[in-house]
């Protein structure tokens, strides 16, 4: 009887530790966002006590006399962010259209591993192809002085952001339902005509969440862009700067950070532009996902 | 009448000659590259490439240093993040109820998903190269990787975890199981196949990643392999990151033949992850 109270208690007490120990791995993201935006904060706040905001956001990068003016690395980060997107929205949105509506079954069931394998495929590997294929070609082809340019910088990251919105807006055309389609047909709308004017809108959420988690992935992306874009950090204004080098916050952070003396004032800069680029992601992403929400929302209410 | 008929098939014509192509356009440079790097890089592979240590400057020799440096480091990570990215998957799916908490923990791992692996590289050095003092090592680049490597284990565990019927857990509960034991006798048994693949996801995305072991852990050249976790490798990624751009007259054999391995090595993990999916669905029998 002792032993089997004795049981009970002990079986009673694994239940408890365990049920602690995962509620505690449940709390774990918060804990680790908080620690991440703690640390950047710490080592990146002192650089707005070091340099003076004047020469922060100045036009000129140039650390070893005391120059950060990160205005050059956010417009370098600017411009091959929209030249990436203006790649992969129509490529990513394209394919997934094709795989969605129009392409066979057994088509869809061959593309789908390719782009996943192109998700797959490390950065540095397509900045490696970039040094090697993309920018010689480039370099002849436009006649340009390098091909490491933004524009290399740009067709790569598009190729990264590829994946990403093609997946979530294959999703999200996949969510619509066929009755929608069934409907259009039954009017005598063809098929493209109800591709153009009823999935798509109907999926317009799900396709803007694509894109938007789509800049996110390119704004971030570290090697590809380190290696491909010449690393010149020169103010870019003009949709033409596309054609010469650039250089991003997140190349210039992977550049530097392992040459610089811990708790110096470059240090605390380079952490400063890492905390501007978090807290761009959790924009981003943060807007994706309410975007997300919304829409269930709405569907939610129109489908009951 | 019948014009506007035939107008409206020469549009849908060419609107879908038009995203045919697109389509085309995506997937045809995908392929060729895959190919055109097994060509250019299977002539580099040989059992002295892959076993032996890098000699003259790295332009020739072996790469045997860096396999080794990515497995440990794709083990490391292991370490930290599976355990801990389960067990956060099953507060979710098994304890969790819809309230401001979970919801906080939910924005929590989309925002840690959407983190720059830059600012994951700053982070592991800020916190576990700085002021814990591991030292640029293999243990900083591995936690610093298992952070980031976290959402995706969560999210796919979690997805495997709610797929399994509710019938399951009713069914336990009833014969007198505990909670915990219905999870680990009845609901992780049934959700392994779908944990291991988004395992398998997660890491291979941790070792394929320099950006986060740039400062971490990740080393530019060693005579020899690490001999404890605290001391710094060589990686894959790293290395053809090295070879590609800080290597004056590097031999182009060896940059593809790095190249290969890479992604041999992160793809057959890929590979491995989605034959586990596709028997598990073959097998399911709810």
């Amino acid at each position: 009887m002792l032993a089997r109270e004795h049981m009970e208690k002990s079986k009673n007490f694994r239940e408890y530790a365990i049920t602690r120990l995962i509620r505690v791995s449940g709390y774990s993201a918060i804990v680790f966002v908080a620690l991440i935006f703690f640390f950047l904060l710490r080592e990146g706040i002192p650089a707005l006590a070091e340099v003076d905001l004047g020469t922060l956001f100045s036009t000129r990068w140039y650390p070893i006399e005391g120059l950060y003016g990160i205005l050059p690395l956010i417009t370098g980060s600017l411009i091959v962010t929209v030249g990436a997107m203006l790649v992969a929205v129509p490529f990513g949105i394209g394919t997934a259209v094709f795989m969605s509506e129009i392409a066979p079954r057994w088509l869809r069931e061959v593309l789908k591993p390719l782009v996943e394998l192109l998700g797959g495929l490390p950065s540095v590997v397509l900045g490696f192809l970039g040094i090697l294929l993309l920018s010689p070609y480039l370099r002849v082809l436009l006649d340009l002085p390098t091909g490491l340019t933004a524009l290399a910088g740009a067709i790569l990251l598009g190729g990264i952001a590829v994946p990403t919105i093609v997946s979530i807006a294959e999703d999200a055309l996949d969510a619509v339902p066929t009755s929608y389609r069934e409907g259009a047909w039954a009017l005598g709308a063809t098929r493209w005509q109800t591709i153009w004017r009823v999935t798509l809108p109907a999926a317009r959420s799900g396709i803007l969440t694509a894109v938007m988690l789509g800049i996110g992935r390119t704004i971030g992306e570290t090697m590809t862009v380190m290696m491909v874009t010449g690393n010149a950090p020169v103010l870019a204004v003009h949709l033409n700067s596309l054609f010469s080098p650039v250089r991003t916050m997140t190349a210039t952070i992977a550049a530097e950070m392992g040459e610089v003396a811990s708790g110096s004032n470059h240090y605390h800069v380079l952490f400063f532009i890492g905390m501007v680029l978090f807290l761009i992601s959790l924009a981003v992403n943060l807007s994706a996902a309410a975007i997300v929400f919304r829409s269930k929302k709405r569907a939610e209410r129109v489908l009951s | 009448m019948k014009k506007t008929f035939l107008n409206r098939d020469l549009i849908q014509r060419l609107g879908f000659s038009m995203i045919s192509l697109v389509a085309l356009f995506t997937v045809v440079p995908i392929v060729g590259v895959m190919i055109y790097i097994i060509l250019q890089g299977a002539p580099a592979i040989s059992w002295e490439f892959l076993t032996a240590m890098p000699r003259d400057g790295m332009r020739a020799g072996g790469i045997w240093p860096a396999i080794v440096g990515t497995f440990y480091l794709t083990v490391g990570t292991a370490v930290f993040s599976v355990p801990l990215g389960i067990a956060a998957a099953i507060y979710l799916s098994e304890y969790a109820s819809e309230n401001w908490l979970t919801r906080t923990i939910r924005i929590a791992i989309i925002s840690l998903a959407g983190i720059p692996s830059v600012v994951y590289g700053l982070f592991g050095l800020g916190l576990f190269v700085l002021f814990l003092q591991f030292g640029t090592s293999i243990l900083a680049a591995s936690l610093t990787l298992s952070i980031m490597t976290l959402p995706v284990i969560i999210s796919a565990s979690e997805e495997a975890l709610r797929s399994v019927p509710q019938a399951f857990r009713t069914v336990s509960i009833s014969l007198g199981g505990t909670r915990w034991q219905t999870i680990r006798r009845i609901v992780l048994p049934q959700a392994l196949p779908g944990i291991i693949t988004g395992v398998i996801l997660g890491l291979e995305r941790a070792a394929g990643e320099t950006a986060p072991i740039l400062f971490t852990g990740a080393a530019f050249f060693l005579p020899r392999l690490p001999g404890s976790p605290l001391d710094a490798t060589m990686a894959l990624p790293y290395h053809l990151f090295v070879i590609s751009t800080q290597v004056p007259e590097m031999p182009f054999q060896i940059q593809y033949g790095t190249a290969l391995v890479l992604i041999i090595f992160v793809l057959g993990m890929n590979l491995v992850a989605t034959v586990i999916r596709s028997r598990a669905r073959a097998k399911r029998q709810w």
